[in-house]
């Protein structure tokens, strides 16, 4: 076997055709990227950074610890209000997005994994609600058991049980949100910010 | 000074009911924050816009 056949080389040679380093991290963009719409995508990115951040620090302790601690206090609610910016700015983002009609210019990929990775953090956010190990979780798990198992859904996905709920919320949703907001930004770089509206039809 | 200590959370949220629609005071507000954020993001002048040099 030649060093050219070898998986390693041709695995590379294939990511530096698809995504070579000056699109992976390009140090111009076009003049339409200067406003302030384009903002919201990487502060929904920040927003997300601080989410897993406090989320790690909340699990240090275990589910309960940050009720009788000021410092936990103060943790949750960086957690919590990192995902209020999260949620706001991911809006802003998508209906900003919406308006361009971003899925043009065959993107529909990168449109879709939003869409996906939209969906699933309302999923981590509901979950997280039902991980608050309080009296508002267990009233929320008991009103949002009748929906989902009118769905069929609950005979495998359980909303009062905490413990499967919490590993949702810190485990399988987290990792899928970040997976797929790699695949997202990935796809951005691949195919560059699509270009306003007006630009194509002149083109 | 808590901030809780000057906005008392210690009471119902308001909410506003019209027809079938219920929502509470707080969602109307940040809904209403995220319609203004995007309407100012659209027509703000982004700093520096003409003096970079971006490709066309």
């Amino acid at each position: 076997m030649t060093i050219e056949q070898q998986w390693t080389t041709r695995a590379r040679k294939q990511v530096v055709a698809v995504l070579p380093p000056d699109k992976l991290l390009p140090d111009t963009q076009p003049n339409y990227v200067s406003s302030w719409i384009y903002v919201f995508g990487v502060a929904t990115l920040a927003a997300l950074a601080v989410v897993i951040g406090t989320g790690c620090v909340l699990s240090l302790g275990g589910p309960v610890w940050w009720h009788n601690s000021s410092f936990g206090n103060f943790v949750n609610s960086l957690h919590l209000w990192s995902v209020e910016i999260f949620f706001f700015t991911m809006v802003v983002h998508l209906w900003g997005k919406f308006a361009m009609a971003a899925w043009r210019g065959k993107r529909a990929m990168t449109w879709m994994t939003g869409v996906i990775t939209f969906l699933t953090s309302i999923m981590a956010a509901f979950t997280g609600y039902l991980s608050q190990s309080n009296f508002d979780s267990q009233w929320i798990s008991t009103q949002a058991k009748d929906g989902i198992n009118a769905t069929g859904a609950g005979a495998f996905f359980n909303v009062l049980n905490m413990g499967q709920m919490l590993m949702w919320h810190i485990v399988l949703l987290p990792l899928a949100a970040v997976l797929l907001t790699i695949v997202h930004v990935i796809l951005v770089r691949i195919k560059g910010v699509v270009p306003p509206i007006a630009e194509t039809d002149n083109a | 000074m808590q901030l809780g200590a000057l906005f008392p959370l210690n009471h119902l949220g308001r909410y506003l009911h019209w027809h079938f629609i219920n929502i509470s005071v707080s969602n109307l507000i940040v809904m209403g924050l995220m319609v203004t954020a995007f309407i100012v993001a659209v027509l703000a002048p982004f700093p520096g816009r003409n003096e970079r040099g971006g490709k066309k």
